[in-house]
C-alpha cells in the first residue's frame, strides 16, 4: 500500500512523462528540430571552401554613345568565365577563402525580381560612362559584395590575394559561429520546453476540465505542479543532452568553463521558465488565448535575447532590459561558461537572479491558479 | 444540527453570480443509499447547486452539510466520500485506461487490487491496456464511472452521464448503476436530460427550474401532485414551459 509506485507524486510524474513522450511531435519539435536547426545554421554559417555571390547587371545603352560597349560588360569580356548570360570571376586567397564573383546579364524587371526572391544581393547599372550599384546598405551580404566588386573594377583581383601575410585567421575554440550558436539554441529550447510544456498542458487540461476533475480528489495541488514541472525538467535535461552531443560530435563543440557551472544555470534557466510558465497558464481555459498569452512571452525574448545573432546591434538604450530578460542571462551565461572557459563565481548573479524569477512567478502563479 | 440519516443537507441556499441568481434558496436532503434524478433545463441551477454539493463553489446564503461535515473545516475528509463524473472530462489522451485508473488510485492511496476491482466492475477489463483517446465514447464514459466509483464513494455525483451515447452504451452504464443501488451504501445524484434514466434508476426525482425546486418525489408523487400527467415529459412541461432540453 504504502509502495512508491501508489503515491500520487510518482504517478503524477509519470503519467505528465507518459504523455509527453508517447507524442510524437513532443519528440520531433523538442529533439529532433533543435538538431536540425542547429545543423542547419551551422553549416549555413560555417566558412565554406568558395564562397559564391551573385550579382545582376543591367546594360544601360544610350543611342548617343558612339561605342556600342559599355564599361563592366569589356572588362567581364575580358576577365571573366562566360556560360550562358553570365559571367563568373575567381577570386583567390588560401586564408580568406575563394570567392566566385557571378555577374547575371539580365534586363531591370528580371534584376528586380531576382533580388526580391533573394536570388542576388545587388543589381550593377552598367553605363558606357559610369557604373551605378543599386542595394541596401543594411545588408551586409550586399555590403561586401558591393566593396569587392568595386575593389575588382578599380585594383584587378589581386587585390584580393594582396597582403595574405597579415591575415591570421582564428583558430581558436568557441570564436566559430556555430559556438555562439549553440548556447543560444541549448538556452532557447529550456524557454521553449517549458512555456510550451508547462502553460499549454496547464490551459490544455483545464479547458478540457481534467483539473477540475482533478480537484475533486484529495489529490494535493502543489504535487499536480511539481510533477508537472519535474516531468518537463527531466525531458528538458535530455532534449540539452542529446543538441549538445550532436554540436559535440558534428560540430566540435567544448565546454572550455565550468560543468557545475553550466547545469547550476541549466536548473535555474528550468526554474525561471517553469515559474513564469505556471504564472502565464494561471487563468486561463482558452488554449488560442493561452497560444496567445505563451508566443507574446516567448516571440519577444527569441527575437532580442540574442539566440541567433548578438543583441549588441540594439540601440544603446535597450540593452540594460536585454541583458535582464531571462532568456538573455541564460544564453549569455551558457556562452560564457562554453566560450570563455567562465566558472560558477561568474555567472552565480544570473542563477540566483533567474531562481529567483522563478520562485517569486512560482508563487504569484498559485495564488492567482484557477483550477477549473 | 443534522440529521444522521441523511447524508447530504441542503439547507435555504443560494448562490448568484453578479446579477445572476442561479440558485434561489433551496432545501434538498437525500438519504443514504437514495439515488435522486436533478432534472432542469439550462440554466435551471442544477450545476451550480451540484457543485456547492461537491465543494467548489460555495453558497452566498444557507448551509450544505455533507455527512454532518461542512466543506469548510473537512475538505480532505470530504473529498474521500465523494466520487464524481462529469459529462465533459476528458483524460489524458496518451495514458491507458489502466495507468489513468492507477493515476486516480494514487490520490485515494489506493493500490492495484481496487484497480482491477473496479476494471471487473465496468467491465473494461480487455481495454486496460487502451490508450485512452482511443476508446469509445461509451467506454469513456465507463472509464470516467470507474475513476469516480474507485473511492467506493458515500456519494456519487453524476453529471449527465450517458449523453451522447447510443442505447446499448446507455444500458451498460445503468446497468453498472444499478448493481451499485442494490449494495444501498451509496448515494447517487444524477443530473440529465434524459426522462427515461431518471424514470429507470432514481428513488427520487427533482425538478427544477430558474434556481427553484419546482417539485420532487418519486415518479408516482410528482405525476400525480402535477395534476395526474402521464409521463415527465408532460409535467415538465406544464411546470416550466418548456421541454427539459431545452
Amino acid at each position: 500500500m504504502n509502495k512508491i509506485t501508489n503515491h500520487q507524486l510518482y504517478r503524477l510524474t509519470v503519467a505528465h512523462f507518459a504523455e509527453i513522450i508517447r507524442e510524437p511531435a513532443v519528440i520531433f519539435w523538442g529533439v529532433v528540430f533543435p538538431i536540425l536547426m542547429a545543423w542547419g545554421l551551422g553549416i549555413a554559417f560555417t566558412q565554406k571552401g568558395v564562397v559564391t555571390s551573385k550579382l545582376a547587371i543591367v546594360k544601360v545603352i544610350s543611342v548617343t554613345d558612339s561605342v556600342h560597349e559599355t564599361k563592366l560588360a569589356s572588362y567581364l569580356a575580358a576577365n571573366a568565365v562566360k556560360k550562358d548570360s553570365s559571367y563568373t570571376i575567381e577570386l583567390k586567397n588560401a586564408k580568406l577563402g575563394n570567392v566566385n564573383l557571378v555577374f547575371i546579364e539580365t534586363s531591370w524587371t528580371n534584376a528586380y525580381t531576382m533580388l526580391k526572391k533573394g536570388k542576388v544581393s545587388m543589381i550593377i547599372e552598367d553605363k558606357t560612362s559610369e557604373t551605378k550599384y543599386h542595394f541596401d546598405p543594411a545588408n551586409s551580404e550586399a555590403k561586401t559584395s558591393y566593396q569587392l566588386v568595386a575593389n575588382l573594377f578599380t585594383y584587378g583581383s589581386s587585390f584580393y590575394t594582396f597582403n595574405q601575410s597579415n591575415i591570421e585567421p582564428l583558430t581558436l575554440t568557441g570564436t566559430r559561429y556555430v559556438d555562439f550558436l549553440i548556447p543560444g539554441l541549448l538556452a532557447m529550447g529550456v524557454m521553449m520546453a517549458c512555456a510550451w510544456g508547462i502553460s499549454y498542458t496547464i490551459i490544455d487540461r483545464r479547458s478540457k476540465k481534467l483539473l477540475r476533475r482533478m480537484v475533486a480528489t484529495p489529490m494535493k495541488k502543489s504535487n499536480f505542479l511539481f510533477a508537472l514541472i519535474t516531468a518537463r525538467l527531466t525531458m528538458n535535461v535530455m532534449e540539452a543532452l542529446l543538441l549538445f552531443v550532436f554540436a559535440w560530435l558534428y560540430f566540435g563543440i567544448k565546454v572550455q568553463g565550468s560543468w557545475p557551472a553550466l547545469i547550476v544555470i541549466f536548473l535555474a534557466g528550468n526554474i525561471a521558465f517553469s515559474g513564469i510558465s505556471i504564472l502565464i497558464s494561471s487563468h486561463t481555459a482558452n488554449p488560442e488565448v493561452g497560444n496567445g498569452i505563451i508566443n507574446a512571452l516567448v516571440t519577444p525574448m527569441m527575437v532580442v535575447s540574442g539566440v541567433f545573432f548578438s543583441y549588441h546591434n540594439f540601440p544603446d538604450w535597450t540593452l540594460p532590459i536585454i541583458r535582464n530578460l531571462p532568456l538573455t542571462m541564460i544564453a549569455d551565461s551558457f556562452r560564457s561558461i562554453f566560450n570563455e572557459g567562465a566558472g560558477f563565481a561568474d555567472v552565480w548573479r544570473e542563477a540566483l537572479a533567474l531562481t529567483t524569477i522563478g520562485t517569486v512567478s512560482f508563487i504569484i502563479g498559485l495564488k492567482l491558479f484557477k483550477w477549473y | 444540527m443534522t440529521n444522521q440519516e441523511y447524508i447530504v443537507d441542503v439547507r435555504h441556499v443560494k448562490k448568484s453570480f453578479k446579477d445572476v441568481h442561479a440558485v434561489k434558496g433551496v432545501d434538498l436532503m437525500i438519504k443514504t443509499g437514495e439515488f435522486l434524478a436533478l432534472l432542469g433545463p439550462n440554466g435551471a441551477g442544477k450545476t451550480t447547486l451540484v457543485e456547492m454539493i461537491e465543494g467548489i463553489q460555495h453558497p452566498d446564503e444557507g448551509e450544505i452539510f455533507i455527512s454532518g461535515k461542512q466543506w469548510k473545516n473537512h475538505q480532505h475528509e470530504l473529498h474521500q466520500m465523494i466520487g464524481l463524473s462529469l459529462q465533459e472530462t476528458r483524460f489524458m489522451d496518451k495514458l491507458t485506461a489502466y495507468e489513468t485508473m492507477r493515476l486516480f488510485a494514487s490520490f485515494y492511496k489506493l493500490g492495484i487490487n481496487r484497480v482491477d476491482e473496479v476494471f471487473k466492475l465496468i467491465g473494461l477489463e480487455e481495454k486496460k491496456k487502451s490508450y485512452v483517446n482511443n476508446l469509445s465514447g461509451g467506454q469513456r464514459q465507463r472509464l470516467a464511472l470507474g475513476v469516480a466509483l474507485l473511492n467506493k464513494p458515500k456519494i456519487l455525483l453524476l453529471d449527465e452521464p450517458t449523453t451522447g451515447l447510443d442505447p446499448n452504451a446507455r444500458r451498460e452504464i445503468w446497468n453498472i448503476l444499478l448493481d451499485l443501488k442494490k449494495e444501498q451504501k451509496t448515494s447517487l445524484i444524477l443530473t440529465s436530460h434524459y426522462m427515461e434514466e431518471a424514470e429507470y434508476l432514481c428513488d427520487r426525482i427533482v425538478i427544477m427550474d430558474e434556481g427553484k425546486i419546482l417539485a420532487e418525489g418519486s415518479l408516482q408523487e410528482i405525476l400525480t401532485l402535477g395534476g395526474g400527467h402521464h409521463s415527465l415529459d408532460e409535467l415538465f412541461i406544464s411546470l416550466t414551459g418548456r421541454h427539459l432540453y431545452e
